[in-house]
């Protein structure tokens, strides 16, 4: 694509002729929240049932049904509210967003229209250039639909009501991210707040997270908005970030032909990369939304609200500020420790296993270098990790107190993978403890000055290099085990 | 001894006790007049071998504690009855068995009550004549070719003709009153949240109140006793202290203050009705009950309203009869053309037109004149009463603006069939209990009722009000049984 400046940081802009675009996006997240049960429903919401299993009268719309407010999610979204830094709203008001499909038992979702649970709030973003305030418009609570299936039976369309009636968070944010990068960066915030709040676990690929993006572009330096498109339903990051670039290029070519943009739905071809338009604003659905008079208005009471804020976790960003002022981390390592919960909490446990010694330098390297790569291998998250923190903070120790180099530790590293293995036990049966002992040492390197005289003399004369030859042959001697500090030293004073 | 099917609930119930009756006696006797009299229409599904049988399971293990101690009841269509045909009087649940229970009929069989069959009704309770079921007309067992009223016209039928020794109806804007009233029979709507809605099939959510229909007001305790209970299962069901309505029942009402509405002397209101209201406000005087003229003055506007409201609700919760999960499925060639054919094929002419009505109301641009403004009277119309339960403790008016009327006489004009609901639909709009009790007849010898609606919660000073003034009016149907060969 020509014409795309600038890719080395989070400023997107699109340059055509004399122009400058730059884009403006908000993002309509839907989470699923974590609950055992729907929202209106007691059927379980457990991932990967079969078809057509998790499904209750209400949920499939018998005549005479009641849909019964699950509390559970309320509390969820409340909480989720609190992370966001948002206004929780006193009352709301359960509203019928009335359309046909043939996944939608009810023939209408219940949904929040005029009065979410949630209103504003903000989320700090960490970006290159430093942070960025990301505002929230809105968060409410609505039912999931089912899920129509067109590619099994040739002649009909399947549908599952598993997911028909779970609770879904709407996360509305304000027209405030300008790259695909910051909305990379705001996905990520959001699903870590939540996954630190419990109230979802953000799991892209079983759809607990999806979002509908809002693209509009417009000259840069202007404050007025251009007419937005809205894609639907994309499934992950990489999806969005490629469906933004499309979308927002196709828009500024049409704006340099002259043409004006349709306000409309578009829906993303993740195959051929490329946005289609769905419906335009004349077929938009008119959903009717009116009270659902089968439940009363929610009401909140700010002692419910006091007692949810008091079981808030530390969040992500303070957090990051407590690993900074606590352990003298740079603001960057804090970063990277803090933005899942579950790295949050091995790199606290090791801290703690490691005791007053501790050394944070050896535990953020080795988390974020040595295990990471592991994880990253394997593809599993840190809480599934083949080495417990506890172990790992053992390793360290042993590195600190110089028991055993740091390239001996990469060794001992590699073999406690196998079963998550007590270093101390790995060093204490493969005889892989430093010697440190400077008599030994003396001795070892006596001998070898001795049988290498002449490169010996040599270096007397001048050649310094040769001192890295000794080094290498005390280290090959001693198996790899001679702690490299003494070797040094001992070199240094007998040549 | 008097015919088993014409002793009231509280007659059968203490002959059952006291064993001058079995259950199965009391069965059969209902079960052969109602095989009689099948020229009414009254039922959409018998259960009468089911009922025979139970009630034999009953004698044969009785249990005179309960409340309805093995008496055979049959209810509306539009309650789900576990393994029993539910149509709500359309063809598009034309061959639904629910598999599971409403709550008000599982309070009436956990006190000892059997099913006798389901009720002809108007298509989803629309209607105010019953001529809008898929199942056909039902006749008034007062004269042929009469409407029993609607929607709850097949409960308000068999129980004037003595099929049921008392049954329930749904009232959404005066579908239990209006064919009590047409049939010289009692009925009640409660206050809204009294009775659980849930298993109800769903006409207007915000309206919906299921209720007893009986022969006398006493019948009429102890049925709402039974069935009138705080349910988890319906969010807007309400937990309030609910009374031991048929033991609490006394004819002494002195003192209490009923207020009589201008506004509801309308406008070419028959003089029959004028004259049966006067005679009832002397009634109330002579059972103590002081009189007083109040006023409830957006009550002209409650018709309109309720004509937004109920609709717009139904719109929405008719939606769900689209073909794909239960209830009549026409193939169609693509989702679309099957949604289109089903419910083309699947509702009736009144339930598409409220269902374009409540569209039209909710559809954007034309929300806030229509539905919107209607939600702020009917707050309005809330506080008239309001303001007159200052005053008063309850309020007298006529049922209905007539009598009942002959089949096909206003089934062609809509607006002078939704006309007929002027009184009642007051009442569902500010969540109020209502009864209608009959208090005399018209030229032709037709019942004509009149309403007594209380406060909030306080369905015992109606039916006290009731009480008395049933004893002093001593009104007695007369019927010929003309429909049985």
């Amino acid at each position: 694509m020509d014409g795309i400046m600038s890719k080395n940081n989070s400023v997107y802009l699109i340059e055509r002729n004399d122009n400058v675009y730059e884009v403006v996006i908000g993002l309509e997240v839907h989470a699923q929240v974590t609950s055992n049960s729907k929202l209106f429903s007691s059927s379980s919401t457990k991932f990967g049932a079969e078809p057509n299993t998790q499904v209750s009268l209400v949920d499939a719309a018998f005549p005479g049904m009641l849909p019964v407010i699950n509390e559970y999610c309320v509390k969820q979204a409340i909480k989720t509210g609190i992370g966001l830094k948002a206004k929780i709203n006193n009352k709301s008001v359960f509203d019928r967003k009335n359309y046909f499909y043939a996944d939608l038992p009810q023939g209408y979702q219940i949904s929040q229209y005029k009065y979410p649970i949630v209103g504003e709030g903000n989320v700090t973003l960490e970006m290159p250039e430093g942070q960025k305030q990301v505002g929230i418009e809105r968060l409410h609570l609505e039912q999931d639909a089912g899920k129509s299936i067109h590619d099994v039976d040739p002649s009909n369309t399947l549908v599952d009501l598993n997911r028909s009636g779970v609770a879904l968070m709407e996360i509305v944010s304000k027209p405030d991210l300008r790259s695909p990068d910051e909305v990379n960066a705001y996905i990520k915030k959001l699903r870590s707040i939540m996954r630190y709040l419990g109230t979802c676990d953000g799991n892209m690929q079983e759809g607990s997270l999806r979002a509908d993006v809002n693209v509009s572009v417009r000259i840069k330096g202007s404050t007025d908005l251009g007419t937005r498109c809205e894609i639907k339903n994309v499934n992950s990051i990489k999806f969005m970030q490629m469906a933004i670039i499309y979308e927002a290029n196709r828009q500024v070519d049409l704006l340099e032909e002259g043409e004006e943009i349709d306000q409309e739905t578009r829906l993303f071809d993740t195959k051929k990369n490329e946005t289609r338009s769905m419906r335009s604003k004349e077929d938009a659905h008119d959903y009717r939304y009116f009270p659902d008079p089968d439940l009363l208005p929610l009401e909140i009471t700010d002692k419910f609200i006091d007692q949810l804020k008091s079981e808030i976790p530390e969040l992500p960003d303070e957090k990051k500020k407590r690993f900074i002022d606590e352990f003298k981390i740079s603001p960057y390592e804090a970063t990277i420790l803090v933005s899942d919960i579950d790295t949050a909490k091995y790199f606290e446990e090791v801290v703690a296993k490691m005791g007053k010694n501790r050394d944070m330098k050896l535990a953020v390297n080795w988390i974020t270098g040595e295990l990471f790569a592991v994880l990253n291998n394997k593809n599993i998250e840190i809480a599934q990790s083949p080495i417990s923190a506890k172990n790992l903070a053992k390793l360290i120790n042993l590195i600190k107190n110089g028991t055993i180099s740091g390239k001996i530790a990469k060794t001992i590293f590699e073999l406690m993978l196998d079963g998550d293995l007590d270093p101390q036990i790995i060093v204490e049966e493969k005889g892989l403890k430093q010697q440190s002992d400077p008599k030994a040492l003396e001795a070892l390197i006596d001998k070898i000055i001795n049988d290498n005289r002449e490169k010996a003399i040599e270096y007397k004369q001048g050649k310094e290099k040769l001192f890295g030859f000794f080094v290498g042959q005390a280290m090959k001697a001693s198996g790899g085990k001679a702690n490299p500090k003494l070797i040094n030293e001992i070199l240094k004073k007998k040549l | 001894m008097t015919e088993i099917t014409s002793l009231s609930l509280f007659e059968l119930i203490k002959n059952i006790k006291e064993k001058k009756i079995s259950s199965n006696e009391a069965a059969k006797s209902f079960v052969d007049r109602s095989e009689k009299s099948k020229k009414l229409n009254a039922y959409v599904t018998e259960n009468f071998e089911n009922c025979l049988q139970l009630s034999k399971e009953f004698d044969n293990k009785p249990n005179f504690d309960l409340k309805l101690p093995g008496i055979p009841i049959a209810v509306k269509d539009l309650f789900c009855t576990n393994e029993v045909r539910t149509t709500a009087g359309s063809n598009i649940l034309n061959n639904f068995v629910p598999s599971y229970e409403s709550t008000v009929t599982q309070n009436i069989w956990n006190e000892g009550g059997i099913l006798l069959g389901k009720l002809n009704c108007d298509e989803f309770a629309m209607g105010s004549s019953n001529e809008t079921s898929f199942f056909g007309n039902v006749q008034n067992p007062i004269a042929k070719d009469l409407v029993p009223g609607g929607s709850s016209g097949g409960s308000s039928s068999a129980l004037a003709a003595n099929l049921t020794p008392v049954t329930i109806g749904t009232d959404t804007g005066g579908s239990i009153r209006q064919p009590a009233s047409f049939t010289g029979t009692v009925g009640l709507k409660p206050t809204y949240g009294s009775c659980s809605r849930y298993g109800i099939v769903a006409f207007a959510s915000s309206l919906d109140q299921a209720g007893p229909m009986s022969k006398d007001v006493e019948d009429c305790s102890i049925l709402l006793e039974v069935i009138s209970s705080f349910d988890k299962k319906d969010s807007t069901s309400i937990d309030f202290k609910r009374n031991n309505y048929s033991s609490e029942l006394t004819r002494n009402i002195k003192g209490i203050k009923i207020g009589i509405p201008k506004e509801y002397r309308v406008d070419g209101m028959p003089e029959e009705i004028e004259n049966l209201w006067k005679k009832g406000i002397e009634y109330a005087k002579d059972c103590g009950a002081e009189i007083i003229d109040i006023s409830l003055p957006h009550t002209s506007y409650a018709l309109p309203t309720y004509y937004i409201v109920a609709p717009a609700e139904a719109s929405s919760n008719l939606a769900r009869y689209d073909g794909v999960k239960y209830g009549l499925r026409s193939s169609g060639e693509s989702l679309i053309d099957m949604y289109e054919k089903t419910r083309s094929e699947g509702f009736g002419e009144e339930v598409k037109r409220r269902i374009m009505i409540g569209t039209y109301v909710l559809s954007s641009g034309y929300y806030d004149a229509y539905y919107l403004k209607a939600q702020k009277v009917r707050q309005l119309i809330k506080q008239d009463f309001d303001q007159a339960y200052n005053k008063v403790d309850a309020i007298l008016t006529p049922s209905t603006p007539s009598s009942a009327f002959k089949i096909g006489e206003k089934s062609n004009d809509p607006v002078s069939m939704y006309l007929n609901d002027i009184f009642t639909v007051p009442v569902n709009l500010a969540g109020l209990p209502a009864i209608s009790i009959p208090a005399g007849t018209d030229k032709n010898n037709y019942p004509l009722g009149l309403q007594i609606i209380g406060k909030p919660f306080d369905e015992q000073t109606v039916l006290n009000i009731a009480y008395s003034m049933e004893e002093k009016i001593n009104y007695k149907n007369n019927i010929i049984d003309w429909w049985m060969e």
